[in-house]
């Protein structure tokens, strides 16, 4: 396995690590940490990238890198609110209790 | 290097199997925090090291502080150990090893090898710096605005006080109808 190829894997079971957690946990808040798993799967993809990639002098995987850290942040921020507004009105964080919009 | 990776790779996955995995939240919570550090450790590895200190500072400072103050404002402790924490888990588990699966075959069959990477340069923070201010400083910008804006609506929607408090059993018309739908 390559340099590269090997951080590639290791983004990918990382994501899928992420994804089951998000699939099957029922704590809103463990969701949550399943997304930025997630997340931080793809930044290490850009950066592998960047790394082996033909130009790194040119800095745009880290650029992307680090703006995609700012908009994580603002996300984690923004879905930790909204988990304790949800939180207020129906004192539970758990997604299977949460069905009042359910179809 | 390659020990390096080993242990890195070993301190991400377990870090992320351990918070996917755990039944305590704060046991969750504080796996999490270990597979971020373990990634910023492996974007120093790959000498994108402005990253990995960003990645300290914003996930294992930052993020880790907020998903355990939710924790400890939404008081979960009474359903930290719940019997049955997993929905349908065997589906979830499916679906996320096929995903997996799929892209780890994807990538060893692509015969991918990357340039070597010994001959690029580290970058400096000066040379960062440089491009956000020249031909990034609109995205720079929008990030300035959308940290701002996320920092008001967060602060918005957990503090809602107004009114008289704890109305809204779940049965009625909740405390949401002021805020709009987004």
């Amino acid at each position: 396995m390559g340099e590269l190829a090997r951080y590639l894997v290791l983004a990918a079971l990382l994501f899928g690590i992420g994804l089951a957690g998000v699939l099957t946990r029922r704590n809103a808040i463990v969701v949550l940490i399943g997304i930025e798993l997630m997340l931080n799967a793809a930044n290490l993809n850009f950066i592998a990238f960047w790394r082996h990639g033909p130009h790194p002098e040119a800095l745009t995987g880290v650029m992307f890198v680090l703006f995609a850290i700012a908009i994580a942040a603002a996300e984690a921020a923004v879905g930790l609110a909204l988990v304790i507004a949800v939180y207020r009105h129906y004192r539970t964080t758990n997604l299977d209790q949460i069905e009042e919009m359910k179809g | 290097m390659d020990i390096a990776f080993l242990i890195t790779a070993a301190a991400i996955l377990a870090g992320a199997a351990g918070a996917m995995a755990a039944r305590n939240v704060v046991h969750c919570a504080l796996c999490g925090v270990v597979s971020f550090a373990g990634l910023a450790v492996a974007f120093l590895q790959l000498r994108a090291e402005f990253v990995g200190f960003a990645q300290l500072l914003v996930y294992v400072g930052a993020v880790a502080i907020l998903i355990v103050v939710a924790l400890l404002l939404t008081r979960n402790f009474e359903a930290m150990h719940e019997a049955l924490a997993f929905r349908p888990w065997t589906l979830g588990l499916a679906i996320a090893l096929l995903v997996s699966g799929a892209v780890v075959s994807a990538i060893l069959g692509s015969g991918l090898t990357g340039r070597a990477p010994s001959s690029a340069p580290v970058p400096a923070v000066k040379e960062i710096g440089d491009l956000l201010m020249t031909r990034y400083v609109v995205a720079l910008e929008v990030v300035g605005v959308l940290l701002t804006v996320a920092l008001i609506g967060a602060a918005l929607v957990a503090l809602r006080e107004d009114g008289p408090a704890q109305r809204a059993k779940p049965g009625e018309r909740g405390p949401v109808e002021g805020r709009p739908e987004d």
